[in-house]
């Protein structure tokens, strides 16, 4: 068994009474597609957040390739090989989609305290970020300003963003958020062509993106995970289907 | 000649056509900056020049603003600190007797970066209305400062002996070369700052502002990229310090008030932030409504208040916006209409009785001058559509203008 990409120990958030995560242990494994299920409120947002960095731990590590970054900031997280997709889109509105996604290329790329040549002229910048571009199939939209592209197109701009930074983890927090029925289909077929390189951790609600893409499933019922297994066993565990799923699943 | 004069017109015709818009506007501001000395004999003498300097060394302290405010999305209310740091770096030099260029420039430029590392790391961890604060707070330290500086004038400021020597001798005595100094000052300023926006560094500083949680999150930490920027916006306002010192041979601890770290701010904003050829218009038009609406009224400002406040409700962009939204044909000429016409009843409103009460004589300069502009509108309008099509057809006029006056004044000279 190969040593856990992530690794998180006892990890607890509270928001004063709320506790949003309570002790949770996970490992993820290399090459998995590790989805996180839960009814919302669950604390599925807060433990990305924390694996990212977003917000500080109350308590618990979280260990990243065996290193602790509990305490580490979220930039340095990336720097690490921690890349993530946020639920609410973040993308930066006055920059074309070929930007966006070549500011992931530039960060983990030489230093950006240069200031005479001109950024948009590097290829070594501009070719990684088209191919990202490629996978999510918004080349022909490279040259539009992000503030401009639907809902849909921001959606796949995100996760080309977070592939672009060549990623040992993602986190992809309910990627097919707001999405469309053909847009959602379009997304689980390219996350599968990335899942076959890459180390995911999935938050989802779409149920068929789920059942479609993960490898192991955990189901997180307020704060703490209820069950962790193939999508096999955590469809017929009982306590699952008590809590989350309800009977008639 | 003539040939001679055609062609390089149609080279300046055909760089100006490679060029962005806002790199045209800024190449015909920079072209009539460069023709002012010549003209200044004819339309009132070195007054005009003294003005020009002072819109070129405010409009190199706004586009050093513009970096903070437009790129970097950080509102210093105290970035007149930096003048006048440059400008005491600079008088203090000279009553030293160390008044050459080799030192007094870059003591200028160094004090004023330490002056910003020193107050923008601190500033840069706050955002939003406390980094207002706290910049305006560290602004009105320096002020204070220097009005305690009893060896250097406290209060009263500090006569510089003379202007900076350069090579030991003091040809920025002479008015033309100074101006010309400080062009070749704003120039450079200008090339430096748009390189670093269009560079890594800047495509950093830009994505800050636009978001950023992403920026983060692929691994971007803001504080030593806005601390970079306030220490480059810092030392190139420095330079304006500098500058100023020489151009009034004065430094007083009025140059970092409060008030002139509002000024700049105005002057960005009504320029146009986001654009580099934006606060250079906006230095421009601040001074010159400064000089004139002071001279109709002494409650110019009750004037100038309300200008302002229509510029924020009606040209977001300022007026590198509204040229922006003009060229797009975006921006209607009953708008600019309705806009002068808001412009007038606000200032009835504001009860500005000294402008009907103004002398006869003025009055009348006043109405020609609106009689003209008025002309210069409608024949602006009724020319603008061949002119959409053609840009060159404006320049084809101006030049055929300029051989006619060539050729006229060349008659009149071999007639004397």
């Amino acid at each position: 068994m190969n040593a856990p990409v992530l690794r998180l120990e006892r990890l607890s958030k509270s928001f004063g009474a709320l506790r949003a995560t309570d002790g949770i242990d996970l490992d993820i494994l290399p090459g998995e597609t590790h989805a996180i299920i839960g009814p919302n409120g669950a604390g599925k947002t807060t433990l990305i957040h924390q694996v990212s960095g977003v917000l500080a731990s109350d308590s618990g590590r979280i260990l990243f390739d065996g290193r602790d970054v509990t305490h580490m900031a979220m930039p340095a997280r990336a720097h690490l090989g921690l890349a993530r997709s946020f639920q609410i889109t973040h993308v930066l509105p006055r920059f074309s989609a070929l930007e966006n996604v070549a500011l992931a290329v530039q960060a983990r790329s030489g230093s950006s305290f240069h200031f005479w040549q001109p950024v948009a002229r590097e290829e070594l910048l501009n070719a990684p970020a088209l191919e990202a571009l490629a996978v999510v199939d918004l080349t022909a939209r490279a040259h539009t300003p992000a503030g401009a592209l639907s809902h849909g197109e921001k959606r796949r701009l995100e996760l080309a963003i977070a592939l672009a930074q060549a990623p040992r983890l993602l986190l992809l927090d309910e990627p097919m958020a707001g999405a469309g029925a053909q847009e959602t289909h379009r997304l689980i077929a390219t996350l599968r062509t990335v899942k076959r390189a890459t180390t995911m951790v999935l938050v989802e609600h779409d149920m068929q993106a789920v059942f479609a893409l993960a490898d192991r499933i955990s189901v997180l019922v307020e704060g703490r995970i209820l069950a962790t297994g193939t999508p096999q066993d955590v469809r017929a565990d009982p306590a699952v289907r008590a809590a989350y799923l309800g009977e008639a699943a | 000649m003539r040939e001679a004069l055609r062609s390089s017109i149609d080279t300046a015709v055909a760089v100006l056509r490679t060029l962005a818009f806002g790199q045209r506007v800024a190449a015909c501001l920079f072209a009539l900056l460069a023709l002012l000395p010549l003209l200044s004999p004819m339309l009132g003498g070195s007054y005009l020049l003294l003005i020009g300097e002072r819109v070129m060394i405010y409009a190199i302290a706004a586009l050093s603003l513009e970096l903070l405010i437009g790129v970097g999305g950080l509102v210093s209310f105290g970035h007149a600190a930096f003048l006048g740091v440059g400008a005491y770096a600079t008088g203090m030099l000279a009553s030293h007797g160390l008044g050459t260029l080799s030192v007094a420039l870059p003591a200028a430029l160094i004090a004023s970066a330490l002056f910003a590392l020193a107050t923008g790391a601190i500033a840069v961890r706050t955002r939003g209305v406390y980094f207002i604060m706290i910049t305006l707070a560290f602004g009105q330290m320096a002020f204070f400062v220097a009005t305690s500086l009893a060896p250097y004038g406290g209060d009263d400021g500090l006569t510089l002996p003379t202007r900076t020597l350069v090579l030991g001798t003091r040809v920025l005595k002479n008015e033309t070369a100074f101006f010309y100094a400080i062009l070749a000052m704003l120039a450079v300023t200008y090339l430096l700052v748009g390189r670093l926006v269009a560079s890594r560094f800047g495509r950093v500083l830009r994505g800050l502002t636009d978001n950023e949680m992403r920026m983060q999150a692929i691994g971007f930490t803001p504080y030593a990229y806005r601390v970079t920027a306030y220490v480059i916006a810092g030392s190139i306002c420095g330079l304006a310090g500098f500058l100023l010192a020489n151009q009034t041979e004065f430094v007083s601890p009025a140059y970092m008030h409060w008030q002139r770290s509002g000024e700049l701010i105005v002057m960005v904003l009504l320029g146009g932030t986001g654009t580099l050829h934006g606060p250079i218009l906006g230095a421009a038009a601040f001074l010159m409504l400064e000089e004139t609406l002071s001279r109709l009224t002494e409650h110019w400002k009750a004037i100038l208040g309300p200008l302002l406040v229509l510029v924020v409700l009606f040209a977001k962009g300022g007026i590198a916006g509204a040229m922006e939204a003009w060229r797009q044909r975006k921006l209607t000429f009953a708008q600019l209409l309705a806009a002068a016409d808001g412009l007038a009843r606000t200032m009835a409103a504001a009860g500005v009785e000294r402008w009907r009460l103004g002398s006869t004589a003025l009055r009348g300069g006043v109405d020609r001058l609106a009689l003209l502009a008025k002309g210069a509108t409608k024949r602006a309008v009724t020319r603008w559509k061949p002119l959409q099509v053609a840009l060159g057809g404006r320049l084809v006029a101006l030049r055929q203008s300029a051989e006619r006056g060539l050729a006229l004044a060349a008659a009149r000279w071999r007639r004397r």
